[in-house]
């Protein structure tokens, strides 16, 4: 808007804007700051020396079409105004109180690392993993490299959860290895699944087939994988009154109900002999882990409970427990009943619901005590931090449009309108801390320098790329 | 795009974009080139105020549901062909989904579209609702 204009022609002095977190929700806050305020200097930086978050590390190496968007957020961080440095962990590298010192605005995009805990027995036997971990190992994640999982100790995982990220677990481990060699699937990873004995997977849901938190696009996809005998019980499509009433609600829960619906009664009854096995289980909840006898230490199964759906609001329905159990036999447990962001020194933090407190991507201060709210000045944030750990890549460009807004906002007529004036030294300074504490920041250059050579050795392969998994290869690549 | 092959005096058709705000921008859009394309090409996503939703993150390959368009007349909309599964599974994600909801990389300019006026949807939208939670369709 025209006010926004004045004051960037107005102001000989760049607004500072420090975003941290590359992923999604960071560039394209990057983006539409860059877009909104000619004078803005925005610098993303990042604790790996790669960028791109879950887009990287997150979605699946079969689905290259996703990660696209790479191509976007790289056009925005070579534009003039943008600059990526990598290799540079908030927390440790710099503190929050420091960038907040050096930049105007700081927003903070720095997702989900951590998991949801069951907090039942025997979650810590080995063998029990979370779908994170096991995503960032096969995405060839640093912090995911010595996870290791044993495959061969088994024929039978379980995945606790039945959202997408359950759902591309599931097919890395179904899906023919012949197809995940030619994706950017981590080298030690592919080798891991060549050598699996995993044939049969179950995915346990507390409630039923109309409740699934899959989207169609990710069922279809495990529903079609090559030679796969899919399982689900016909009496678990049963609908209730209720289940009509949520359907009618919602169109992707009537279309996922219908493609279940589909694929029950389009597989023969009896799988084929050594045919891998996808099985649905519906209407179970985990009680606790079993310890396997002979391998001390080691999960060997899941104590489940049945459940049954109880209304609580029209066309909402929560799983409650009915006291009868059954065990399910499996050498390996994949939990993914979802991811929580981590706190950071100097930030209010809601605990319970693993996010940041905010009104409209501002950050709420500690002892709010209601009305007016107060807020951290010049601190915002954006994507999963900001929501939680739902929805896709595009669901954070609307995200990021409402912290831009806010910012926007707060520039023109808020709280950051005199502080915008005021000279900060900005990259300079942040620059200045780093050389001080010796972090070799890796700026976007040094990471196309990492995407080239990732990209050559993954020529040698027939793979589209090939990931370096250490940081010290990945260090060693950009500094060439 | 080659499919051309070198005919310069090639087809067009008028596509009217209108933009969250109301504004609207028309441009030609030549047969067989996709609404996405022709945005892109008029650079329209790059003129900030106007049509900054239609990004196309994933570039057409039916992977994202960013370049969600609203049809605006029905007759045009029941001129398009029906959306495969696999365009409906992504509108299922799109915010603001309506009856004539579709992926703007999926509609291929053809003759018969001549005239056709494609809105970006409005910015009302709730983040304390998960993205996979679609409208009621
Ligand atoms: C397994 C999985 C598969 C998915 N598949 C798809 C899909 O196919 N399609 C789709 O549309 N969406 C998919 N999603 C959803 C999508 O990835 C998310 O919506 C999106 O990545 C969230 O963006 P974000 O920027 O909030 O977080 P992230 O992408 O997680 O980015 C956070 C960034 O912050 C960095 N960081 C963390 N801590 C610090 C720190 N202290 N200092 C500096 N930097 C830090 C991290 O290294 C990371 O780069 C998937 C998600 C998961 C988990
Ligand atoms: S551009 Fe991604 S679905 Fe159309």
């Amino acid at each position: 808007t025209a006010g926004l204009q004045s004051f960037s022609t107005l102001s000989p002095q760049p607004l500072h804007v420090c975003i941290v977190g590359s992923g999604p929700a960071g560039f394209y806050t990057a983006e539409k700051l860059l877009k909104k305020h000619q004078g803005a200097q925005v610098d993303i930086i990042d604790r790996l020396p790669t960028p791109f978050g879950l887009v990287r590390s997150g979605v699946a190496p079969d689905h290259p079409e996703t990660k696209n968007v790479i191509n976007q957020f790289s056009r925005v961080a070579q534009s003039g105004r943008c600059s990526f440095l990598g290799n540079v962990t908030v927390g440790s590298s710099v503190s929050l109180a420091e960038l907040r010192e050096l930049y105007h605005v700081v927003v903070l995009a720095y997702g989900a690392e951590s998991d949801r805990v069951l907090g039942i027995p025997g979650e810590d036997l080995k063998g029990v993993h979370s779908a994170r971990e096991f995503v960032w190992w096969y995405n060839g994640h640093p912090d995911g490299r010595n996870l290791d999982p044993d495959l061969k100790c088994t024929d039978t995982a379980v995945i606790l959860g039945q959202g997408n990220v359950a759902l591309d677990v599931a097919r890395i481990l179904l899906r023919p290895t012949s197809e995940l060699a030619k994706t950017d699937i981590a080298s030690h990873a592919l080798t891991a699944l060549e050598q699996s004995s995993i044939r049969k997977v179950y995915l346990v849901g507390r409630r039923g087939p109309v409740q699934a938190a899959c989207t169609a696009k990710e069922l279809r996809e495990v529903l079609g994988i090559k030679d796969l005998h899919i399982h689900i019980e016909e009496a678990d499509l049963k609908l209730t009154p209720a289940d009509e009433e949520e359907m009618k609600n919602s169109r992707i829960h009537k279309r996922i109900y219908e493609l279940l619906s589909k694929a029950a009664t389009a597989t023969p009854s009896q799988p084929s002999s050594g045919q891998r096995e996808l099985h649905f289980v519906f209407f179970r909840q985990p009680d606790r882990f079993l310890e396997s006898y002979d391998k001390k230490g080691y999960v060997s199964g899941v104590h489940l409970e049945k459940t049954a759906l109880k209304g609580i609001a029209p066309g909402k329905q929560i799983a409650v427990g009915t006291g009868q159990f059954e065990d399910l036999a499996c050498g390996i447990v994949l939990k993914s009943i979802g991811y929580k962001s981590v706190p950071m020194e100097g930030l209010p933090f809601d605990h319970r619901k693993g996010v940041v407190p905010n009104l409209q991507s501002r950050v709420l201060s500690d002892n709010n005590s209601g009305d007016p709210p107060l807020f951290e000045q010049g601190l915002y944030v954006c994507g999963w931090l900001k929501r939680g750990p739902t929805g896709i890549i595009a669901t954070n460009l609307y995200c990021a449009e409402e912290t831009v807004a806010s910012i926007s906002e707060d520039l023109e007529q808020g709280s950051l309108a005199s502080t915008a004036s005021l000279s900060k030294p900005g990259r300079d300074g942040l620059l200045q801390i780093l050389e001080d504490r010796d972090v070799r920041a890796v700026p976007f250059s040094a990471w196309e320098k990492i995407d080239e050579e990732e990209k050559r050795l993954g020529s040698l392969r027939n793979k589209p790329r090939e990931k370096l998994t250490t940081r010290e290869e990945l260090i060693q690549a950009a500094l060439v | 795009d080659t499919s051309e092959g070198g005919n310069e005096q090639e087809e067009t058709i008028s596509v009217t974009f209108v933009s969250k705000d109301g504004e609207e921008t028309q441009i030609r859009v030549p047969i067989g080139m996709s609404m996405l394309e022709a945005a892109h090409e008029n650079d329209l996503e790059l003129e900030g105020k106007n049509h900054d939703f239609f990004v196309g993150a994933c570039e057409g390959s039916l992977a994202c549901s960013t370049c969600h368009v609203i049809v605006m007349d029905m007759e045009y909309y029941n001129k398009l062909e029906d959306p495969t599964d696999e365009e409906n599974d992504m509108l299922d994600l799109a915010f603001g989904l309506t009856e004539t909801s579709r992926l703007g990389c999926q509609i291929v300019a053809r003759p018969e579209l001549d005239g056709i006026r494609l809105a970006i949807p409005a910015a009302t939208r709730n983040f304390a609702v998960d993205g996979y939670v679609a409208k009621p369709h």
